[in-house]
This record gives structure tokens, sequence and C-alpha cells, in this order.
């Protein structure tokens, strides 16, 4: 039987204030353990939290940019349970007056657009972090990232496949960058998702039992995980068996993911509206002001890309898949008139060094005009495209101008006739075969003696200059 | 609503209490007396009533989104029960 | 008379024309507990150097006129559920028995910032869950008027260190009446002021859209002097109301002629003591005769709140005390196999008998399948309530009527029966559960010689009418002057 993959997505992501939601700590990622911290985020006897405004602007802001209706009403509710990492024992969340709703974003895979819903997205706290001693005897608990606010974003359960629940990540994680209202950091844990996940034969109406694994903070371990499971409940299907609704952990070292039922009992949250907080109530004018101050979007400015450039959509679309990278491209465009040469250099080569790096867009170590100058030094002929990789590479380790590079290291382009004929000469002296092929009328010797030539000068020499002096020399005698 | 034994243990399980059986015993014909009383709040007709879970109208009380220093980490650990390098101990979380 | 005898104002009038120093006041106060304390049991720890020191400090400052407060060297007390930085504060609970705050209450700075002297906290309920100052971890306070009954609760250590002049005056905290009902058993002033009106900060939470700090004082003008220190808006708490707060000490006026007061039928019908009532209804005669016009009127919701009221109590409750966990603070069991287990022993040696049973009571109201049945139908009469009272509020200017239906109890009479405890917060509740404030004023005694308080109730913020209404009674009665022997 063929099965359909049903899956939801709940993403949280870290917001990129200054301080938490609740009290004045800063929210400056890493520190000594409880060095971020005060009696309101670490729970003493007596202490009341007060909303950080711009908590709220940095949803509306998320809301808007995912095309979601903003509340006029909204209200924060406590989510009891108890949790080491939780100093409270209860969260600050919101349960059924988010502040946005409704909402969808558009995510491409196999060139194909597909509408994904938005549910809701509210806001709360972060929890702190449970580390294991060094000799392993207890637990230790850091509230650093307590009180750090999130937004939630839970989706629709519209996604069908692996490669749809990475490419709604990726547009996700996009957004919230390109509005500036979190860095998504996963691997620091500012941009996480839980997975919903079920399977249904092919043409079933009503949606198969789920489960839900959580905290998974790599677009690799979403993908792995989302593959690996539906593979699971189709096997459990198949041989006879049922899913059964649970939370389950996704190792992603061992590649599978473990049921949690046996430490989970029935969660019951016992929501009800906070009482230290007042309810949130939207003005219209402000919530435009913030839709007018709205950048440019991600599809928006893929649109720009393929309309103003003529970049395929495929490059665009990689291109604005990252803000850095897209600001990059855009800062060097600004400073070239070969949009389409920057945009190849930023895909191909760029994108490669920076893979085998294992580096992140963030850390390109030359600044977007020098890209735009190496492709100018190209297109005035000063270098080659050959050397143009070499000067590339050596940007990229010294984070010297590309003008500086091809000077300190001599890559001009010989176009000099007097001392090109020498090498010309030296070439046709050492490979007498190919000269007789070419009399003979076989082009492609042509083309192998300008190579040899090329790598006589070390591929400084002018390619169309080498060819024009070789064929006069053969042509001649 | 009738309080059971059951109810009682699984409430108790919520709360993180640990009763002894003559505590739960205790309890169950304590918490069926007063919620017992507390029914006579059906005797209210309550439909299209909006519920006030705060008594001041007002709303949007917000802070502005600065940075203020941070209580000495000492501060924060003083009153642990249990502590090390730093952090408060707890016996060790199995996922 | 003694130093410890007299009220704030009376105290600070001697110390302004320098015939007393702060020093002499404290160590008046200070040797007042050492004497009596061990009989009352007020004190659950009292600052005597800390005191001293700040005595000497104050009165420093008020030699070189730098202290300008009414309040400035005042020795006082406050209820051991608002932090104090570097001072025990315990909820009068074994959960919290060893909790020194790295911070101070709203309150406490506030009080620091008027040179007043904190002479110790004081005994309280646990959690401030109670009546009668029974359900305390470490003692139980008498009352001074009679020590085999009870102060009231859950402020009674309080209002008896303010009876006994064991402080010249103290804060308590109400959530359903607890200044009002111990200030009614005590035969002192004590003031439950509007929720917002007073900051929340640092005053450990019980029910947190219900709890409020208030005054217990020897009179009333000591109560406006108090409330000018500490109420106010505070940018720390998100429920304090921001608005221009008045000079309270400006309704100390002996004049109530044309004030519309209503007695609601309900307050003095069935269950209350005839004594209680017999005093109540002449305080209202006298009220009449000052020139007030009163008049009764019915309040029919009043039976349904003290359900409303511990419904919505124990569940918020059940919430903020979910803290306690063994983990950051307060008390660890000694012996767990794991995680779950620390917590559950903890808090199950942590906690008295009633606050276990408020948990278990709030978890269930809040538990999945319960919750509209019972807190939001609880909610829901809230507004109810409250409407009784904007309707009431509509035609007078003030409700007046008892604090409790009887007279300090004798210890142990309801210890066994937490519903007729309950009970006891007849009168109380609704004005907490409508946010409204709350004074309680002597007027009266029992056969027994045991006071009996009259309970005005106000418009929300207009704590001023409050105070004006018992000035003028105050002025025109001997109740106030009455003190236990001891």
């Amino acid at each position: 039987m063929e099965y359909e993959i049903v899956i939801g997505l709940e993403v949280h992501a870290e917001l990129s204030t200054k301080s938490k939601i609740y009290c004045s700590c800063t929210t400056e990622f890493g520190g000594e353990e409880n060095t971020h911290c005060c009696p309101i985020c670490t729970g003493m006897p007596g202490v009341l939290p007060v909303l950080n405004k711009k908590v709220v602007e940095y949803a509306v802001r998320a809301g808007l940019a995912t095309n979601c209706t903003i509340a006029d009403y909204s209200k924060q509710d406590r989510k009891n349970y108890f949790y080491p990492d939780l100093p409270k024992a209860y969260q600050i969340s919101q349960y059924d007056f988010p502040l946005c709703k409704n909402g969808y974003i558009d995510i491409e895979t196999d060139g194909k657009t597909k509408r994904v819903g938005i549910t809701r997205i509210h806001i709360e706290e972060d929890a702190g972090k449970l580390m294991h001693d060094e000799w392993d005897t207890g637990t230790l608990v850091d509230y650093n990232r307590c009180g750090v606010p999130l937004i939630e974003i839970v989706g629709e359960p519209d996604l069908r496949s692996a490669e749809e629940a990475r490419a709604y990540m990726e547009k996700l994680r996009s957004i919230l960058q390109f509005i500036g209202v979190s860095d998504c950091k996963m691997q620091e844990g500012s941009l996480r998702a839980d997975v919903n996940l079920s399977v249904r034969p092919v043409g079933q109406k009503e949606l198969g039992t789920r489960t839900e694994m959580k905290n998974l903070n790599s677009f690799r371990s979403i993908v792995r995980a989302v593959e690996a499971e539906a593979q699971r409940q189709i096997r459990e299907i198949e041989s006879g068996g049922t899913v059964v609704q649970e939370t389950r952990r996704w190792d992603d070292e061992r590649g599978l993911s473990v049921s949690m039922r046996s430490k989970e009992e029935a969660h019951d949250y016992r929501y009800f509206p906070e009482p230290d907080l007042v309810p949130i109530v939207l003005d219209k004018e402000w919530v435009e002001g913030i839709r007018a101050s709205l950048p440019e979007l991600p599809d928006a400015r893929k649109k720009r890309y393929v309309r103003e450039f003529g970049l395929p959509e495929y490059d665009a679309e990689i291109l604005t898949s990252s803000k850095v990278l897209s600001d990059f491209f855009d800062d060097a465009v600004k400073q070239s008139s070969n949009a389409k040469a920057v945009s190849n250099w930023i895909m191909g080569d760029l994108m490669r060094i920076l893979k085998e790096k294992g580096m992140e867009v963030e850390n390109i170590p030359f600044p977007a005009g020098y890209l735009a100058r190496l492709v100018g030094l190209i297109e005035k002929g000063t270098i080659s495209g050959t050397i143009a990789k070499k000067v590339f590479e050596k940007m990229f380790l010294s984070g010297k101008g590309p003008e500086t590079i091809v000077k300190e290291e001599g890559l001009e382009v010989v176009s000099d006739e007097g001392a090109l004929t020498a090498v010309v000469r030296k070439v046709l002296d050492n490979n007498p075969q190919s000269v007789a092929d070419y009399r003979k009328g076989k082009e492609k010797a042509l083309g192998f003696l300008v190579g040899q030539a090329m790598r006589e000068t070390k591929g400084k020499a002018d390619p169309q200059l080498i060819n024009k002096l070789l064929k006069e020399a053969m042509d001649k005698a | 609503m009738k309080i059971t034994f059951e109810i009682i243990e699984h409430v108790a399980d919520l709360a993180r209490l640990n009763l002894t059986e003559s505590e739960k015993q205790k309890l169950t014909s304590e918490m069926a007396n007063i919620i017992g009383y507390v029914d006579k709040l059906n005797q209210l007709d309550t439909t299209n009533v909006p519920p006030t879970s705060h008594v001041k109208p007002i709303s949007n009380i917000f802070r502005e989104d600065v940075v203020k220093e941070s209580f000495d980490r000492e501060k924060i650990l003083s009153n642990a029960p249990s502590r090390d390098n730093g952090c408060f101990k707890v016996p060790k979380v199995v996922e | 008379m003694e130093l410890y005898e007299l009220t704030a104002h009376e105290l600070s009038d001697l110390l302004r024309e320098k015939k007393v120093g702060a020093v002499e006041i404290t160590r008046s106060l200070l040797d007042r507990i050492e004497k009596v304390d061990a009989k009352v049991g007020s004190y659950i720890t009292v600052c005597r150097d800390r005191a001293i020191e700040k005595a000497r400090e104050v009165e420093g400052k008020i030699y070189r006129g730098e202290a300008n407060s009414p309040l400035a060297g005042i020795p006082m007390a406050i209820k051991d559920n608002m932090c104090t930085e570097g001072v025990l504060t315990t909820c009068a609970s074994r959960m919290l028995s060893n909790f020194i705050p790295p911070y101070d209450s709203t309150v406490v700075k506030k009080l620091n910032a008027e040179d007043v002297i904190l002479l110790g906290k004081t005994n309280m309920d646990e959690f401030a869950m109670g009546s009668s100052t029974e359900n305390s971890y470490f003692k139980r306070t008498k009352n001074p008027w009679d020590l085999e009954r009870v102060p009231g609760g859950s402020s009674g250590g309080s209002a008896a260190a303010v009876a006994a002049c064991e402080a010249v005056f103290a804060l308590g905290s109400d959530t359903g009446g607890s200044i009002r009902q111990p200030a009614s058993f005590c035969g002192v002033v004590g003031l439950k002021p509007t929720y917002g009106a007073v900051s929340r900060f640092g005053l450990v939470a019980f029910a947190s859209s219900l709890d409020q700090i208030g005054p217990l004082a020897k009179d009333v003008t000591d109560c406006a002097l108090a409330m000018n220190a500490i109420a106010g808006y505070d940018p720390l708490d998100s429920t304090s109301a921001d608005m221009n707060y008045p000079d309270y000490t400006r309704s100390l006026v002996n004049d109530i002629k044309g004030i519309k007061i209503g007695i609601p039928k309900e307050y003095i019908g069935e269950g209350i003591h005839g004594e209680v009532k017999k005093a109540v209804l002449e305080a209202v005669e006298t009220l009449r005769r000052l020139g007030a016009e009163c008049e009764e009127f019915s309040l029919p919701i009043t039976e349904y709140a003290i359900p409303a009221y511990y419904l919505i109590s124990s569940a918020e409750a059940s919430s903020n005390l979910a803290r306690y966990d063994g983990i950051k603070y307060g008390y660890r069991a000694e012996k767990f196999t794991d995680l779950l287990d620390l917590y559950k022993q903890t808090r199950s040696e942590g906690f008295g008998a009633e606050v276990k049973r408020r948990i278990m009571l709030g978890t269930y109201a809040l538990s999945s399948g319960y919750y509209d049945a019972y807190y939001k139908k609880a909610l829901q009469v809230r507004t109810l309530i409250k409407q009784g009272f904007d309707q009431a509020f509509s035609k007078y200017d003030l409700v007046v009527g008892p604090t409790a239906p009887t007279t300090a109890f004798k210890i142990g009479e309801k210890a066994d029966n937490p519903l007729e405890m309950y009970l006891e917060d007849i009168y109380t509740v609704s004005v907490n559960i409508a946010g409204l404030p709350g004074l309680v004023i002597p007027c009266g005694m029992d056969g027994n010689n045991l006071p009996i308080g009259l309970q005005l109730i106000g418009k929300a913020f207009d704590e001023s009418t409050l105070l004006r209404v018992a000035y003028t009674f105050e002025q025109n009665t001997d109740f106030h002057k009455n003190r236990p022997r001891i």
C-alpha cells in the first residue's frame, strides 16, 4: 500500500530583544551559568512579571510577515507543569487568545509553490538548561536562558514530505531573519521545531494517529526524523499494529525515535489566565505602523531578482533563503554591473567554499564589494576566469581585496605580444604532432596548444591573444 | 461532581504531593464536603456572564526593552539546598 | 503612659519636638516584645540588633533635620510573607523556614525610604491560608485580649503585635479578610486597600488576583500615615494602579454629614452572632447621629461569595505554590529516590495540612474536564459579585456591616472543620473578589470583653471616604482606646 505522510510543525524562535520577556536581565547567549539571572527569572517567592513591549512588537511583525490576523484582544496564561528547567513550575504562555492567527507562507519544492497554513503565533518564555555534572551524579540547572522571549509558530498539518518540512523551516527562518525578530541560530537553539507526524493510506480522508517529536534543532535532523518516523509508523501499520499517540524523542546519533511514554504521565497543563499580567489590547494604528515598517520579504525579493536581474528562479530562491546571503548579494550588485555573474559566483564558488570549510554565510571574511570588484576585474580583462578562481580563494583566506591579491601575486593577464611570442614558439616546438594535426584540419589540436600555452604562463596569458598568435604562426608556415 | 479516592490520587499526583492512605481517605471526605458546598454556584445562571479574571479593566502594561544588571550569582544561589559549579543541583534527570 | 503604648503620630510629635529619640522608642518596643511575646507569640523573627542600628542611624538623621517623614523612627512589624533582603521570610511554612530573600519587596523599600524601623516579622497562617493563625509551622499566636483565643488570621501576628503594643503599627496582607478579621478580633484598625493601590512586588503570592497589602494600626490617623507610605504606582507590578494617589491624612476630617451608607441585609441576617449584630447596628446609629444617611439594602449574591472565593483563591494558589519544589530555595526533603520523589517528598513534608488541602482543591478546579464547571464558573460569579457592588455604589458612598460573624473563638475550636473555618470569611471575601477597599474599626466589646470590628467597604480607590468616616466615628467614640491588659 502507498502511504501519505502528514506533517505539522510547531516552531519555536527566540526573539532577539535585548532583555528577557518579563525582567531586565540580558538575553545574550553564553555567559557563566546563572549570571544572567535575577529573582524574577529564577522564580523567587514574591516576584512579578512585567511584559517587554518589544516582544509584542516582534511577535506582531512575525504575524504580519506570515499573513496572520493580529488579534485586537490577547492575553497570557499559565501552563502548569513541574520540571527543573522551569523555576516557577509554570510557563507563561498564551492559550486561547494568541497574538496572531490564521496566516500562511508559500514554500517551493521541485519548482512548485505550495501554501502552508499557520494556525497561530503566540508569545511565551523559554526555559533554563539542564546539564549532567562531571561525575554524572546529578543534573545541574542553569537559568540564563530562562525568560528569554520565544514565539511559537504553530503550523497546519499541510506538509507531505521531509523536503516540504525542510522548505517550510527554511522559509520561516528566512522570513524571521528578514524582519529582524530572531537570529534563528539553530546551533544555539534559537530556532527549533516540534514535529507532529502521521501517515495514512493514499486517498484516505481522515488523519492517522500522530506522534510528536520535540526540539529538533537542525534541518538535517528534521529531515531524518521525518523520514525515519514515517517509516516506523508505516512498518507498525503494515505489521498489523497501531500507532500510539505519544511524544517521542528523536535520537539523532542513532537515527531513530524513542518512545517517552514511560516518562510521561497524562499531561494536564491546567492553563488559566495569568493573574499577574493584564490583557494586551492592540491599537489598529500601531499594528498598521508595524506593517508599514516591514522590510522587503524573501518572496518579494526573490521576484525582484528574477525580474530585475534575470536570475533563474532556483538561484533567486537560494539567494533569498538567508537574509545575510541575500543582503550580501544586494550589496555586491550595487557595486557591480553584472548581477548574473555575481550570483554565479555566490551560487558556485562561495557556497562551495563555505560548505568545504563548514562555515556559515555570516562568516564570509570579506565585504560584498570585493566580489563585485573581482567580477569587474574579469570583465575588464585584467584577469582571466581561471585566475579569478585563485584570487577568490585567496580573498577568502586572507580577506584582502582582489586588486591587492592580483598585484602582490603578479596575476595580471599578459597581453604583451612580444612576451607571448616566445611562449608560442616554445609550445609549437615541443608539440610537433599537434601542429601536424592542426594542419591536417584537426581544429581540436588548437585547443590543446592553447592549453599548453596557458600552462606555460601559469594561466596569466590572455587566451584570445594566444589563440590568435598560435593560429598566425601555424597558418604562416 | 463526586470526589473519589481515585480522583484524589490523580490530583495529588498532578500537584506533586505524596499522601498517606489515611491522608487520602481524609482528603476524599473533606474535598467531597467542600466541593459539595461550592457546587452551590450551580444555582446561579451564568449563561452569557463574562468571566472576570482581572478586577480592574486595565490593559497594555509594558516595560521598555532595557537591560539592567543581573544579580550576583551568589545571591541567586544562596538559598539553594544543593549546588555545584555555579548551578542548582538536582537528582539526575533521565530523559 | 509608656512609649510603646503610643500611636505613631503621638511618637512622631515627641520625636519632632526632640523630647525622645528613635533609639529610646525602639528599645521600649523591643523590651515590650521581650516581656510579652513569649505569651502572645506575635513574632517569628525579631530583628533586635538591626532595629537598634537603624534607630541610631535615623536618630542622627532626625537631629540633622534630614528625616522628613512622619513615620521616621517609628518601630513597626511586617507580616512574614513580605520579602526583606537579608531577613528570614518564612510565610510561617516549613517550606520557607530557611529562606533569606536576596531582595526587598516594594513596600519594604518604601518604608525604608520613610526611615521606619523594622522590629521583625510576624506570625501568620501558613502562606496566608487561614483565619486563626493556627496554621503556622512555628507557633500559635494568642489573642492579647484572651490568651486562650485566636487572634484571627491570617495576619494574626501583625494584629496581635499592634494590640499588645509590640509594634506601633504593622503590615498585613488580605486575600479574603486576612487584615480585617484579625483587626476585628484584636480590636485594632485594619485597612485592606483597593486591589492595585499597594504594590504586591515582594509579597509572597497566595492568590494573585485577590492579595493586597495593608496596614494594621492603633487608630485611623496611623492608618492614613501608613497608607501614605506604602500606596503608589509600582512599575514592577503590572496590576499596580498608575494614578495620582491622594494624601490620605487629608481625609482625617471629623464630618460625615450627607454621606450615604448602605447596610446589606444579608450581612446582618442569619448566621451572625447576636452581640456582634447589636454592636454593628449601634455603630450604624452612631453614624446616623453624626449626619450620615443610612439604610438597609439587599446584596443577594453574598452567599455565593465564599464558594467563588475558595475556587479562585485555591486555583491561583495551586499554581503560585508549585515553585516550592526543593530546588532553588527553601526546604528539601532529606530522603528521596529520584527527581519525582524529591518533588513529592519535599512538598509533602514542607507544606502543612491546610495548604495541601487548598493546593488539592485548586489543582482539581483547574484540571482538565473541571475547569469550566469550577474555575470559569467562579470567575463568572465574580462578575456578578462585582456588579452587585457597582449597583450598591450607584446609590451609596459606603457599605457598612460586620467583619466576622463572631468575636475571637477559642484556639482549636474550629481547627477540625475546614468548611466551618471558611465560613468565617463570609463578610470579607466579597471585597477581595470585587477588588474594593475595606476598613475595620473597633465598634464595641462582647460579654467576654472581646473586641468587635465594624467593616466599612468603599468604592474602588476611595480609601479617602473610608478613612474620613472611620476617623469621624473614632473621634466620637472611645472603642479605639480599649487596650488589652497583658
